[in-house]
């Protein structure tokens, strides 16, 4: 295999674990942007996988299924506005209780539907988000470089990974060029602000992470009905938290968090790639080491290099009328 | 003394705000006692009262912040039904709030659209309200870039685009809660002009504030509150000072303060080229250098946030110095190494914070807990390893006693005592120790009329007893009643030091916004 092609096979690996990465961290940004912390992306994600696998295996229908994740993850976003942003609670222990809720709950369900150690059924073809092929990329396949980019590399994912990358630019425009978007960073900022221009601070923040529920919902569908094949115990596997980490290396801004989701989904896309590679002089490389890449890779970035990440002055703090 | 003026009962003019019978209690406080109020069309109307007398609260019910139990508010003669600032917004009324409701991320246009953006995509009402903030800015000499960034604004602009805002919405009547706090007396000038230009154009201003002295100078009636009740109303030429201060606390009040001649001797404490760092490593206090002597009060005068909080901290051994010395009667104390804040104690300098409640007492302990705050590891608080909770309540009961902390109760919580009696419980924990050097900022934040004579009192008695004092506070008047010499700050540097008998508030004002002292003698000498 020539590097060109181990490289388009690379970045194609890359789109397809980016995007639930990208999905998540959308999704943290809308709740995060009014000024919820949310922590709970990691069991809402999970949510959101086993809902739209297990729905999608009664149903026959991934869309259907994806319905049910967004149902999901909205009624788990609402829980967490209920505690933080109704009754002022700790954001971070509401996150990390419906963590670990989602953890044992989509295991517990499994076992009592369907008997498969909290497993769900393998979903058939019908079942799953489908892989879309773009038109003319059979016949431009040949071509130098550029047929395969087109062809291998942007045609041949299914439909969630195409709004995951049509997501970011649409959160963009949501956030910096509308009333909506305007409003929910205000509310971030200075809720105080907000009330005093006699908008409801508390319906702001509902809204913002009601958004966050509808993408985070997504990105668990893609988890178990697009990516795979069933919902798996725990097959989050710490992306929500990943997903968090990188909206934070973004700054809390759409166009960055991409490029932080496209690194870590590269880094994730090497390591599968790098096990029982022989590199010249080190020989071959540990997958444990591999496998931790990222998370190393979250840590240093996060101590420090990337400059001063100025969170959402209001982030982590109900908003009560001061006296 | 409920002597009301404006339009009578049939008089074609309606007032334009009339409170009647305004109710509120907070709990067990009763913010607002059967309140009421007429402000007329066109006036600039002044709402004096001590710190907690319920002014703002008021103000909030009038902008729908808070609902009143009980009362109704008419504007322009109409029941209104005000029930969240938008309503308060729709009758034309607009509100300067103390802490400014602004985003600082946002730029000026941004700030002010927020919440009447003209539709759900922003472009379409951004190019109109760049149009209208012209026409306002120009009609009222605002003098403000749309697209600056409020973050990076002053204080004093920070305070028009709120004002902007406010008028954008279309107010006719604007609330103005303790607008020159954090002023210098020439923002507070150019501001009571903008206030003087809105009346003109017929506004209508409700000025809340404790400085007697701009109520004198702005407002053409004024309404006193006591205690949360509206105890008078007055026109503002048919009063003065005295009788305003005299209703406010409800007993007759000394307004200056009466002192002798300093007769200050050694140097107790100097200080050379001092720098100070805050924990981003920004530097907070450039090469400062000054000395205070025996029996004298060196006040540091600034704006808030110029880096005299930094200032003391260091001084206090809180905050580590980056460069320069500090000496104590000749020896070293430069904060760092070896001097911390119980280094300092021990050598004999008492600090009063300036934030009470996060440095200088703990509000959930007792009295008596507070009370030693600092000094618990004084012997004559020991009993072997144990305190000695007698001794330490005889020696609380002694300082209330002293400094006349009311009620004299050592074990009742500290948070249950108002504002001037714990600060008059942190002087006393301070001051009967009988330090060397006795430092203290803002002693009379959040303090009531009657105690700031007191604290102002005990304050020269301690220079009187030759001992060397350094105030920090950003109330001018303070400074200018206390000191014997003010030294003046300017983003984070010494601007210069004038004799207080020299000192008058346009000098002063001039240097703290960083002109040199001789310039600002010289501009004065011409005004």
């Amino acid at each position: 295999m020539d590097t060109f092609q181990l490289i388009i096979l690379l970045l194609d690996a890359t789109l397809r674990t980016s995007t639930p990465l990208i999905l998540a961290a959308l999704a943290g940004m809308f709740s995060e942007r009014s000024g919820t912390i949310n922590l709970a992306l990691e069991g809402m994600m999970l949510g959101g996988a086993f809902s739209a696998a297990a729905v999608a295996f009664y149903v026959g229908s991934p869309w259907v299924g994806l319905l049910a994740a967004i149902a999901t993850t909205i009624a788990l976003s609402l829980l967490h506005g209920f505690a933080c942003i109704t009754h002022k609670g700790n954001q971070v222990v509401s996150g990390m209780a419906i963590n670990i809720l989602m953890s044992g709950l989509t295991a517990l369900v499994g076992i009592a539907l369907f008997a498969q150690g909290g497993k769900t059924p393998a979903l058939d073809k019908g079942s799953r988000f489908q892989p879309i092929t773009f038109p003319g990329a059979e016949a431009v396949k040949d071509v130098p470089v550029l047929g395969p980019i087109y062809s291998e590399l942007l045609s041949g994912h299914n439909i969630l990974v195409y709004v995951a990358f049509i997501a970011v630019p649409a959160a963009w425009w949501v956030m910096y060029r509308t009333r909506f978007g305007l409003r929910l960073r205000a509310v971030g900022e200075n809720p105080g602000a907000v009330d005093t221009a006699g908008i409801g601070v508390v319906a702001m923040r509902y809204r913002a992470v009601i958004c966050s529920g509808v993408l985070v919902g997504m990105s668990g569908a893609y988890l178990s009905t697009a990516q795979g094949a069933s919902f798996l115990q725990d097959m989050t596997a710490g992306k929500g938290y990943i997903a968090l980490a990188a909206m934070v290396f973004g700054k809390w801004r759409p166009f960055p968090a991409l490029a932080a989701c496209l690194l870590f989904g590269f880094l994730d896309a090497a390591a599968t790639r790098l096990q029982g590679v022989v590199l010249p002089g080190i020989g071959e490389v540990p997958v444990q080491l591999v496998q931790a890449l990222p998370y190393i890779l979250t840590v240093i970035l996060l101590a420090g290099f990337i400059g001063r990440a100025i969170p959402p002055k209001a982030l982590g703090r109900a908003y009560v009328k001061e006296r | 003394m409920h002597q009301m003026h404006g339009a009578g009962e049939t008089g074609a003019v309606q007032p334009a705000i009339e409170l009647r019978g305004i109710d509120k209690r907070f709990g067990a406080v009763h913010a607002n006692k059967e309140i009421d109020l007429k402000v007329d069309k066109g006036t600039i109307h002044g709402i004096v009262g001590e710190n907690g007398a319920g002014k703002s609260t008021l103000m909030s019910i009038l902008y729908g912040f808070y609902q009143a139990d009980a009362g109704t508010i008419h504007v322009d003669g109409k029941l209104c039904d005000i029930k969240g600032s938008e309503d308060a917004i729709a009758v034309g009324i607009g509100m300067v709030h103390q802490h400014f409701m602004l985003v600082e991320t946002f730029s000026v246009l941004e700030n002010v659209i927020l919440g009447v953006e003209g539709g759900a995509v922003l472009r379409e009402g951004v190019d109109k309200a760049r149009e209208e903030l012209k026409r306002l800015e120009r009609e009222y000499s605002l003098n403000i870039d749309p697209d600056a960034k409020v973050g990076d604004l002053s204080v004093g602009l920070q305070q028009r685009v709120e004002i902007l805002k406010a008028l954008y919405r279309g107010a006719e009547i604007l609330i103005l809660d303790e607008p020159t706090g954090v002023l210098t007396p020439q923002e507070a000038d150019h501001l009571f002009r903008i206030l003087d230009t809105l009346k003109e154009q017929g506004k209508t201003v409700v000025l809340i504030t404790h400085k007697l002295r701009e109520i004198m100078a702005a407002t053409d009636n004024v309404s006193v509150m006591r205690q949360g009740a509206m105890v008078a109303h007055r026109k503002t030429a048919e009063t003065s000072p005295e009788e305003l201060s005299e209703l406010m606390v409800g007993r007759k009040v000394l307004l200056r303060l009466e002192k002798d001649e300093a007769n200050p001797a050694a140097t107790v404490l100097n200080v050379e080229n001092l720098c100070v760092d805050n924990a981003q490593g920004v530097r907070k206090v450039k090469n400062a250098t000054f000395n205070v002597r025996a029996g004298e009060i060196v006040g540091i005068a600034g704006v808030s946030g110029n880096g005299q909080s930094e200032l003391l901290e260091a001084l206090g051994g809180i905050r580590s110095a980056s460069e320069g010395k500090v000496e104590l009667n000749g020896q070293d104390v430069t904060p760092g190494k070896g001097v911390d804040a119980a280094e300092l104690r021990r050598r004999g300098v008492a600090h009063v914070p300036e934030d009470r409640h996060r440095m200088a007492m703990v509000t959930a302990f007792s009295a008596k807990e507070a009370a030693i705050l600092g000094y618990e590891d004084d012997p004559a608080y020991q009993k072997g390893v144990l305190l000695d909770w007698n001794a330490i309540s005889a020696a609380t009961a002694n300082m209330m006693s002293e400094f006349d902390v009311r009620p004299d109760n050592p074990d009742l919580k500290a948070a249950n005592f108002s504002g001037g009696n714990q600060q008059k419980l942190v002087l006393a924990r301070e001051i009967m120790r009988d330090p060397e050097l006795l430092l203290v900022g803002q002693p009379t934040r959040g303090v009531d009329i009657g105690a700031i004579e007191f604290i102002h009192k005990r304050i020269v008695a301690m220079r009187d007893a030759g001992k060397a004092v350094l105030l920090v506070s950003v109330e001018l008047d303070e400074i200018m009643s206390l000191a014997d010499r003010i030294v003046v700050m300017c983003d984070g540097a010494i601007v210069g030091e004038v004799a207080a008998s020299e000192a008058n508030e346009r000098v002063l004002g001039l240097m703290m916004a960083g002109v040199d002292p001789n310039e600002a003698k010289a501009a004065e000498g011409q005004a």
